[in-house]
């Protein structure tokens, strides 16, 4: 049986894009992201742990312009795989099928997690 | 001609073998990473610039430490999950599919142990 030329699924060149896939892939990249970013809090952990001085190290990177920007990155990544999560969750009970009803939980989850992404921010740099 | 059943033939195919402990404990970790994350944003909002002092006591209160741990344990199970389907999906040649999920797996001990050392060393002295 031949089977190598088969199309593999899902074959993005025949694929008609929608805002699905999007959020999918997304879902996906921002946990690998986010994944990477666990080094950040066991540095963060283990420095605590160090003394005031290591500490001091890892607030001083964190504080930098290239810390900030990574940090806000992955708040982002971090507030989208919890709002695309939940909405698998609530897949996982068989609600929410309906291509339109798939792509306006997406819609409303992409937009939620961008504003909690920026709340957090304003309200991060107000406190501080 | 085979003896074994349709079911049988095609059952342990899949590029991963087998699924539904996998699958069952991503959620699991999925659902206690909920409530875990939220407490996790509003304190790194809260700590947002704070100094040594008020760092190491806030994760020496115990309710902060217990939480830290939970959220440490869930998360580093639960990307570990993660990364193994991401692997087991793009990584097609098994010796380096192996050595990926081994240095993934291994990675996620080591961090965890690491992150949940720390937060212990914090909780009992400092």
């Amino acid at each position: 049986m031949k089977t190598h030329d088969r199309p593999l699924s899902p074959h993005l060149q025949i694929y008609r894009w929608q805002w699905t896939m999007l959020y999918s892939i997304l879902h996906r990249m921002t946990g690998v992201a986010l994944s990477v970013g666990t080094l950040l809090l066991v540095w963060w952990l283990l420095a605590l742990a160090s003394g005031p001085e290591a500490f001091a190290t890892a607030q001083g990177f964190i504080g930098s312009i290239i810390g900030q920007l990574m940090l806000f990155g992955w708040t982002w990544a971090l507030m989208y795989h919890l709002g695309n999560g939940i909405r698998h969750l609530v897949w996982d009970s068989g609600v929410g099928f309906d291509l339109e009803v798939a792509r306006l939980s997406g819609h409303a989850m992409a937009g939620i997690t961008a504003a909690a992404t920026i709340l957090i921010w304003v309200v991060g740099y107000v406190a501080m | 001609m085979s003896l074994k059943t349709p079911l049988g033939t095609a059952r342990g195919l899949g590029s991963a073998k087998n699924g539904t402990h996998h699958w069952i404990m991503q959620r699991i970790t999925a659902v206690a990473l909920v409530p875990l994350t939220l407490w996790f944003v509003f304190s790194a909002v809260a700590l947002a610039g704070s100094g040594y002092g008020d760092a190491t006591a806030w994760l020496a209160d115990p309710i902060n430490a217990v939480l830290m741990l939970l959220l440490v344990i869930a998360t580093f199970h639960h990307l570990q999950l993660g990364l193994q389907v991401v692997i087991e999906d793009y990584v097609h040649g098994e010796g380096v599919k192996i050595a990926s999920l081994l240095a993934v797996k291994l990675a996620a001990f080591a961090l965890g142990t690491a992150a949940a050392f720390a937060v212990l060393k914090v909780a009992f002295t400092g």
